[in-house]
């Protein structure tokens, strides 16, 4: 929200106007106060309020007559009357009379923090105009997401497409290769950005447990819950929910996502009154989808329902050229958070860690740069700092031509491949290095 | 930043093994010596009948007026419901660009949602509270970002989604 909104709040009682405006100014509002009609509307004459904040009863002027004159003198006002003497006449005649919303004291700062963001939301929506919508959009907060890989260009690319547009989302990819992350960029770069990213881990969670996580549960719905619990999907309202492990949820809570996703609309365990949530979904799954509604694991409308859109984010392995841009990567954040000065990596532990596998992806890797700055001298990253020798170990048992296959594959792709540059690695022509791709039918991810 | 040390000054029972792995945390995050002191207070002073619980705006006040000291941040920890007028509950709050917070942890624990007692997780949530309660000493108001400690949280959910730590925009802002 570039312009601040700012807000009016009109209270005889001083301790609420206090209150209100620090809770406001702590949400980075604009914030004045009035303690009875008159002066506030002294101030509307002369200043812009977004928002006013009015209680009901006050001496002199009341809420009502304010609304009224404030609605005749601004018609787009947006105007929230408060009170602590609710009726429903009244109630109704707050809103016959233009008011945008009704409260009643005192209220939960949730329901708050609700009305003032759906009255953000449709200020900055009347300020939205079309030539705003279809600015040129480039990608923000994905400082995390490194690679120049070709790979990674290709899903940041995907990033950018998929979030301006509310469709569902999954995200595919073996485990550690940063899905969560995807799931970060396409939120923080969708028009939900200001609303919360709320991920739940479904493969943490046992059945009961995922429903009342999902759901919320009503204060009194089993012994002990003394108070009222959102869930996940009303947490996530006006933002996105992010669903990791998406393919360990049993068969039957995907008939209930599945109404979710259809609906939008769920109840609290115990509770009896319909909730509404304006979510955008984003699954992550290490495991093939597909293969499971075959197999008749994974009901095929909700992955109908789910796959509308696909990012699949390579393995460690396949973008190796990143490898060193990550390592710099994680040498810098984990230096400065040990408050250690910045260590550079001696370029044969580099070499070893290009060629190394990585089965546990970019999180393993992130892990071993960890270990290294721990255990390390504190002056040089060097070879023996890094647990590799295993893997070198097996992939020799391998027979020479396997070796040579693995190895022209990881020159491709650090390449990009480029066929010269890849040629001049490998310390061969280029034709020899085409006969060697015919030779084992490598095709390039582009083609 | 200018900080020098934070007090936390604990009203109320609390175990001082808690306190002492709560202060902890918080100087890993915040690379500032945290002095615990015991406070005491007759609450019932504080104690709105008609609510049953009690009134933050004036233990806020009180700690301001009688506990905070000019060179540091003083944060006071209650065990007890605390609300301010408008709203019916409130976690915690302070004085923007001020010296002093209070944070409540009694709607911080498990147990007060029917859900397994988690020690570890109480601590944490606590730790973030204060965290974020001496963000707004600092001048830091409420921040958008999604796992940034700074986010508004007005249901213990959301302050289990959000971290323990500043954004780099907040960070930069304190200069921590």
């Amino acid at each position: 929200m570039s312009k601040k909104i700012s807000i009016l709040i009109v209270d005889d009682e001083e301790s609420v106007r206090e209150s209100l405006y620090s809770w406001f100014i702590e949400d980075g509002y604009r914030v004045e106060c009035a303690e009875n009609a008159k002066i506030a509307l002294s101030k509307l004459e002369s200043q812009n309020f977004d928002i006013i904040l009015a209680d009901i009863k006050m001496p002199g002027m009341d809420g009502l007559e304010m609304l009224r004159r404030i609605k005749s003198l601004k018609k787009d006002s947006i105007v929230i009357v408060i009170t602590a003497f609710a009726t429903v006449d009244t109630a109704v005649q707050a809103l016959k009379d233009g008011a945008f919303d009704y409260v009643t004291k005192p209220f939960d700062p949730d329901d708050l923090s609700h009305l003032i963001r759906n009255a953000s939301k449709q200020i900055s929506l009347a300020h939205e105009n079309e030539s705003l919508k279809e600015r040129v959009v480039t990608l923000e907060n994905v400082e995390d997401i490194i690679g120049n890989s070709e790979a990674m260009k290709k899903v940041l690319q995907k990033v950018e497409s998929v979030s301006q547009s509310n469709s569902s989302v999954i995200i595919t990819g073996e485990s550690g290769t940063g899905k969560e992350l995807i799931a970060k960029a396409i939120h923080s770069n969708s028009p939900r950005k200001y609303f919360p990213l709320v991920s739940v881990h479904c493969g943490a969670l046992t059945e009961s447990l995922l429903e009342s996580e999902l759901f919320g549960h009503e204060k009194g719905a089993f012994t002990g819950a003394m108070y009222n619990r959102k869930g996940r999907f009303e947490m996530a309202d006006s933002g996105t929910i992010f669903l990791d492990e998406i393919a360990t949820v049993s068969v039957k809570m995907q008939v209930e996502l599945l109404r979710v996703l259809e609906s939008k609309t769920f109840m609290r365990v115990g509770g009896n009154k319909e909730i509404y949530s304006d979510f955008r979904v984003i699954c992550a799954t290490n495991r093939n989808l597909k293969q499971m509604v075959e197999d008749g694991t994974f009901r095929e409308d909700l992955y109908y329902r789910l796959n509308v859109v696909n990012i699949h984010v390579p393995p460690l392995r396949e973008r190796i050229g990143d490898i060193p841009l990550l390592t710099e990567y994680f040498i810098k954040k984990y230096c400065t958070s040990m408050n250690k000065q910045i260590i550079p990596i001696d370029s044969s532990a580099l070499k070893r860690l290009e060629e190394f596998d990585f089965p546990g992806n970019i999180r393993e890797l992130e892990n071993m740069i960890e270990r290294a700055i721990v255990i390390g001298n504190g002056k040089k990253i060097t070879l023996k700092d890094f647990p590799l020798e295993k893997n070198i170990i097996n992939s020799s048992l391998e027979s020479l031509d396997e070796q040579e296959k693995n190895h022209i594959y990881q020159i491709l792709l650090k390449y990009d491949w480029n066929i010269s540059r890849s040629a001049k690695a490998l310390q061969v022509d280029r034709v020899t290095l085409y006969n060697k791709i015919k030779k084992y039918s490598f095709k390039s991810p582009g083609k | 930043m200018s900080l020098q040390h934070i007090t936390l000054i604990s009203f109320g029972y609390f175990d001082n093994d808690f306190l002492i792995r709560v202060s902890e945390k918080i100087q890993q995050q915040l690379f500032v010596k945290i002095h615990i002191k015991e406070g005491h207070l007759d609450l019932s002073d504080y104690y709105d009948p008609a609510r049953r619980q009690y009134n933050a705006n004036l233990l806020l006040k009180q700690i301001e007026n009688n506990f905070a000291v000019e060179s540091s941040k003083t944060i006071g920890l209650f065990n007890v419901d605390i609300f301010i007028p408008i709203f019916t509950y409130i976690f915690g709050q302070a004085y923007l660009r001020g010296r002093t917070g209070i944070v409540s942890i009694f709607r911080l624990s498990n147990e007060r949602y029917g859900i397994d007692s988690d020690e570890n997780l109480l601590l944490e949530r606590s730790c973030k509270e204060i965290i974020h309660e001496l963000g707004h000493c600092l001048g830091l108001i409420h921040c958008h970002t999604s796992d940034c400690v700074m986010r508004s949280g007005t249901y213990v959910e959301d302050i289990d989604q959000k971290g323990s730590k500043f954004c780099p925009k907040c960070r930069n802002e304190i200069a921590l």
